[in-house]
């Protein structure tokens, strides 16, 4: 299980969370839902310890820290071992291939065995329908290709959580689908997910449980049903807005 | 003409082989350590505690002050003051030693700013990536980001080369006796400056062009992943 409690990001001139407490529960999708700038990325980020929040803390397991405190390098490098992410730009490695891109961190940073890792990395690629790319670079393929490929070094990490940070923004609709089809799959194997997103129906479809961020808050958390049956006026009103 | 040629290139290019080079080589793989660590220190963001932020302070302004100095004042003035000078001040070297300090320190200044920039123009995502995995400060630098800066900083870096080969003339002034002071020692027998410094320049040009040409080899190599994405 992750949980964040009271947990405080303030930029110089934005309060991006405030005293945010939040629990994800394992082996569920929680979709994280918001309008733009309510803090959903930031708060996502901060459980990779990708942003520092000035206060609270994060537990994932049985690891605690406390953002008011230093934490130590070891404790970073722990608590990043069980979260991998998925960004929104893919964020691939331009200058390795895609089986180095996806054996990288089973090889340098779990310390796998090279062969064992890139046996590993062609049977995700082949789940995911792109064997054939294993040794070409990342420049050489699609965004949507890359994106699944960018899966593929997340679940290459055997992580407890895959954070997705809105992984289809920069695909076409097309190609979104796929996409989101690769992470309802990974739904329905258990897998435990956050994934922020703007995709109403990916959020009603898929997950377990929906967080709903505004401005810095955490505005609404509980199931996808009660969620859209528009607990609230602002969440009807966001729904409603959503639409076409 | 042509007899003098012969017997005088011989010379000339075992001067290039047994000092010119080797000082060049030395000196850059000694300079591009250095500077990697100061583009490094001058880069990061202090992390730790108070005293620890204040020791990074004081690195970071050290490693400031020496580009600023090495990059503001002439080499040969800094040859001679290390070869000429800190003697005064009881550090003495021998000419050699002399020349690869200050060949190594200078290339580090230089070369410091040129890695500073590669690295600040890769993207911040990428070190996010490398930090999402897991991977530690040196697991980021060796794998993910000095791999893509070198590419970046390859023809500013093959040009500090190249021009530091040329500057290895000036260790003649410090009696190293590199090419340079070779020919100028046969003109001084031969009374033919002309034809002397004219073959040490060709010879100098020769040594250049191959250079330029390994660096064409090394920049389309480590290009492939930016020529596959025209593809």
């Amino acid at each position: 299980m992750i949980k964040l409690t009271n947990v405080d990001k303030q930029y110089t001139d934005h309060h991006a969370l405030n005293q945010v407490s939040v629990t994800f529960p394992e082996h569920q999708t929680t979709v994280i839902l918001g309008p733009s700038g309510a803090g959903k990325s930031t708060l996502l980020r901060a459980i990779n310890l990708l942003e520092r929040p000035q206060a609270g803390q994060l537990t994932i397991g049985e690891q605690t820290v406390d953002f008011s405190q230093p934490i130590a390098n070891k404790e970073v490098l722990a608590l990043r071992r069980k979260t991998a992410m998925v960004f929104q730009s893919w964020n691939l490695f331009p200058h390795l291939t895609i089986l180095q891109n996806i054996t990288a961190g089973p090889i340098h940073v779990l310390k796998q065995d090279k062969a064992a890792a890139e046996a590993v990395a062609l049977k995700l690629l082949k789940q995911v329908g792109l064997e054939e790319t294993a040794h070409r670079y990342p420049g050489q393929l699609s965004g949507g290709q890359q994106q699944r490929i960018s899966i593929c070094r997340a679940l290459a990490m055997n992580p407890e959580y895959i954070l997705f940070d809105e992984p289809t923004s920069a695909l076409d609709p097309e190609i979104e689908a796929q996409v989101l089809r690769i992470l309802q799959d990974l739904a329905k194997d258990q897998h435990s997910m956050i994934v922020v997103t703007h995709n109403m129906e990916f959020a009603r479809r898929v997950a377990d449980q929906i967080i709903f961020v505004e401005d810095g808050q955490v505005a609404f958390a509980g199931s996808s049903t009660a969620f859209f049956n528009r607990p609230t006026q602002r969440i009807a009103d966001f729904l409603d807005a959503m639409k076409f | 003409m042509w007899q003098i040629i012969q017997s005088s290139l011989p010379e000339i290019l075992w001067a290039g082989i047994k000092y010119t080079i080797p000082i060049a080589v030395i000196s850059f793989a000694i300079g591009l350590v250095i500077a990697a660590i100061t583009a490094l220190v001058r880069i990061s963001i202090p992390r730790g505690n108070a005293v620890g932020k204040a020791l990074w302070q004081v690195a970071r302004g050290f490693f400031s002050f020496y580009v600023w100095l090495f990059r503001s004042t002439p080499l040969l003035v800094q040859l001679f003051i290390v070869f000429f000078g800190l003697p005064n001040v009881g550090i003495q070297f021998d000419a050699w030693t002399a020349g690869i300090v200050t060949f190594s320190l200078n290339t580090g200044a230089y070369a410091s700013e040129t890695i500073r920039g590669a690295i600040s123009s890769l993207p911040n995502s990428q070190w996010e990536a490398a930090y999402s995995l897991g991977m530690t400060y040196r697991q980021v630098l060796f794998l993910v980001i000095f791999p893509q800066a070198l590419r970046v900083a390859l023809p500013p870096l093959s040009n500090s080369f190249i021009g530091l080969v040329k500057d290895t003339s000036l260790a003649s002034s410090i009696t190293i006796l590199e090419m340079f002071m070779v020919s100028q020692q046969i003109a001084s027998h031969n009374y033919q400056p002309l034809l002397m410094y004219s073959l040490v320049a060709v010879v100098y040009a020769l040594f250049c062009t191959v250079l330029s040409i390994l660096q064409h080899y090394l920049e389309k190599r480590m290009s492939r992943y930016v020529v596959a994405q025209g593809e």
